[in-house]
């Protein structure tokens, strides 16, 4: 160690300094906390073999089966009428729920993040909630507050609003099961933000809304863009939930994902892995967005809770 | 009022953020989630009880929370193992591997469900390599169990994983220096300190699992009494205008869903006093 130091402070040039760096790196390596080659080939292996198995392999049979007939029946099969009226309406049902959830997200992320109050810690389990709620019952309760024997049934009914198998209801289900995604991501990143900034922006004679806009917003704007990548996802891909409140009504209150299960359903195999391989490369397109975010700008996620 | 239940702040907005955040959540999570609990008290435990041990519902039930804990327990085993070589190893193609590990969160569950069912036919990738044995996976419980284990690995994986970076080597130096082979180091003294957070991972995992629909029902078989998941059940029973049996067994879902969540507070709350990590 010492000789490696007299090495660096005598050196006369930035190569050697390089070069007596890359020494220390070597000899700092620490080989009784590294594993033998044998047990690193067999866990690499066993580790790789297991996700290949068990999550590349379902990917890669999406896209082989949705291709399967050709080029020409798979893009028959994604112009066909019903399926662009579920994709439109996916897009449309997740262009309402996702900015709800970050209006939420962001005013709940203020309070919590920035304040101290009483019961601040089961408000953020109430948060959380929704996670850990199965996406059929969160269906269910919609029907039972808003479907025909719901509890405000007979009223909707009397002023001829359908919740319950229209697209009010899909909305409300996927606003409900995308609901932590934006809030979760924000609360620790500006928790461990503190309030300095704002205080010195308030102390120069800001406003709170220019506060908000010049100086919270850029320091968040990472995370937020992760948040509304993971609730998009979830928004546009939600099928437990929505089948429940949706009624599988054929160009009016099927979503992407439904219209799938209808096709599998009808045996209509490859149009079924056509529409799925529209959603497969969302979630694609998420992840790389997602692990790009991570690369370049990890330090601004939030630590620990960028990982879900 | 507000002002006395929080210290005091030059920071504006507290109420009017506090006060949307309420009514948001309000109206969205609590209102409907009260519905149920207020039909289920209707109720009552009697009713409750004479409902989930119907025959067809307990069969239900048995496969949803026995297949979970199956898978959950295969993901706590290889997600361990993954999360390990995700850490701590350094080859050709981890940080995709690492992406890969996040593709049960992103991709939609039908999806999933239909890529697992066509796999694991009989005549598909898998499924046609099996049976000449004479197994079966697709459409019985070892198919609900595959999808269970495809949609509960990340949880196990993202739990473990920030544990082991903030895991410090002086304790591996340490039991290496006083003569503890490698593997007796990873089982005595590494291990002890990931379980805490494999528990935790193990029981979002099983919660996943007991509540999941769209990447099972594809693949089940959806017998009644043999591979029946609860949450089809209910939706079964709302087909069949049942709304009463429907919300008993979600009150019964929606209840142990609460039971993991505390369990993994209670885990993380112990976890901290005695290591100050997870």
């Amino acid at each position: 160690m010492s000789e490696i130091i007299l090495d660096r402070q005598h050196a006369p040039d930035l190569g050697l300094a390089a070069k007596a760096r890359a020494k220390i790196r070597t000899r700092r390596a620490t080989p009784v906390t590294q594993d033998g080659p044998w047990l690193r080939a067999i866990l690499v292996t066993l580790a790789a073999a297991f996700l290949l198995f068990f999550l590349v392999l379902p990917l890669v049979a999406v896209f082989y089966e949705a291709l399967r007939g050709g080029i020409a029946t798979y893009f028959a099969a994604l112009t066909e009428p019903d399926a662009l009226s579920a994709i439109q309406l996916t897009l449309t049902v997740a262009a309402i729920a996702v900015p709800m959830n970050v209006l939420f997200g962001i005013a709940a992320a203020w309070a919590i993040a920035k304040f101290d109050f009483k019961g601040k810690s089961f408000l953020v389990t109430l948060i959380d909630l929704p996670f850990s709620v199965s996406p059929v019952v969160a269906g269910l309760i919609y029907v039972l507050l808003f479907g025909a024997q719901g509890l405000f049934g007979p009223f909707l009914q009397a002023h001829h609003i359908q919740v319950i198998f229209a697209i009010p209801g899909i909305v409300l289900a996927t606003v409900f099961v995308t609901f932590p995604y934006v809030a979760r991501e924000l609360i620790p990143l500006m928790e461990s933000q503190g309030t300095l900034d704002e205080e010195v922006a308030l102390t120069l004679g800001a406003s709170g809304w220019t506060t908000f806009w010049r100086v919270t917003l850029p320091n968040i704007k990472w995370a937020l863009l992760y948040g509304v990548l993971l609730c998009n996802a979830r928004a546009m891909g939600e099928f437990g939930a929505v089948s429940v409140v949706s009624g599988h009504i054929r160009g009016y209150t099927n979503t992407m994902p439904l219209h799938v299960e209808i096709l599998y359903n009808e045996y209509n195999i490859q149009a079924a892995f056509a529409v799925a391989s529209l959603l497969a490369l969302l979630a694609l397109v998420t992840l790389a967005t997602k692990t790009l975010l991570e690369i370049y700008f990890g330090e601004n996620l939030g630590g620990k809770a960028r990982r879900q | 009022m507000l002002s006395s239940l929080r210290r005091p702040s030059i920071l504006p907005g507290f109420g009017f953020a506090f006060g949307i955040t309420l009514a948001y959540l309000g109206l969205i999570v609590l209102l409907p989630l009260s519905a149920l609990v207020l039909r289920a008290s209707g109720l009552g435990v009697s009713g409750l009880w004479a409902i989930a041990t119907e025959p067809r519902v307990l069969a239900a039930l048995k496969v949803s929370f026995g297949l979970a804990l199956a898978a959950a327990t295969v993901n706590a085993v290889f997600g361990t193992i993954v999360a390990w070589v995700l850490v701590r190893y350094e080859f050709p193609g981890r940080r995709l591997l690492d992406a890969a590990v996040d593709l049960p969160f992103a991709l939609p569950t039908a999806v999933a469900g239909i890529a697992l069912a066509s796999i694991y036919a009989p005549n598909g990738w898998v499924g046609s390599l099996v049976a000449p044995l004479g197994w079966k996976i697709a459409f019985t419980p070892l198919g609900i169990a595959i999808a269970l284990v495809f949609v509960g690995l990340p949880f196990i994986v993202r739990t473990i994983q920030p544990v082991l970076l903030d895991l410090e080597s002086d304790v591996e130096e340490a039991a290496a220096t006083l003569g503890a082979s490698r593997l007796r180091t990873l089982l005595q003294v590494v291990l002890p300190v990931l379980v805490p957070a494999i528990l935790t991972g193990f029981a979002l995992a099983f919660a996943r699992g007991v509540g999941e629909y769209g990447s099972v029902i594809f693949i089940a078989g959806n017998l009644p009494f043999v591979s029946e998941i609860a949450p089809l059940l209910i939706v079964v029973k709302l087909e069949g205008f049942d709304y009463t049996g429907a919300t008993a067994i979600a009150t019964l879902m929606l209840g142990a869903a609460f039971l993991v969540l505390l369990a993994v507070n209670l885990i993380q709350a112990v976890a901290r006093r005695r290591l100050g990590n997870v």
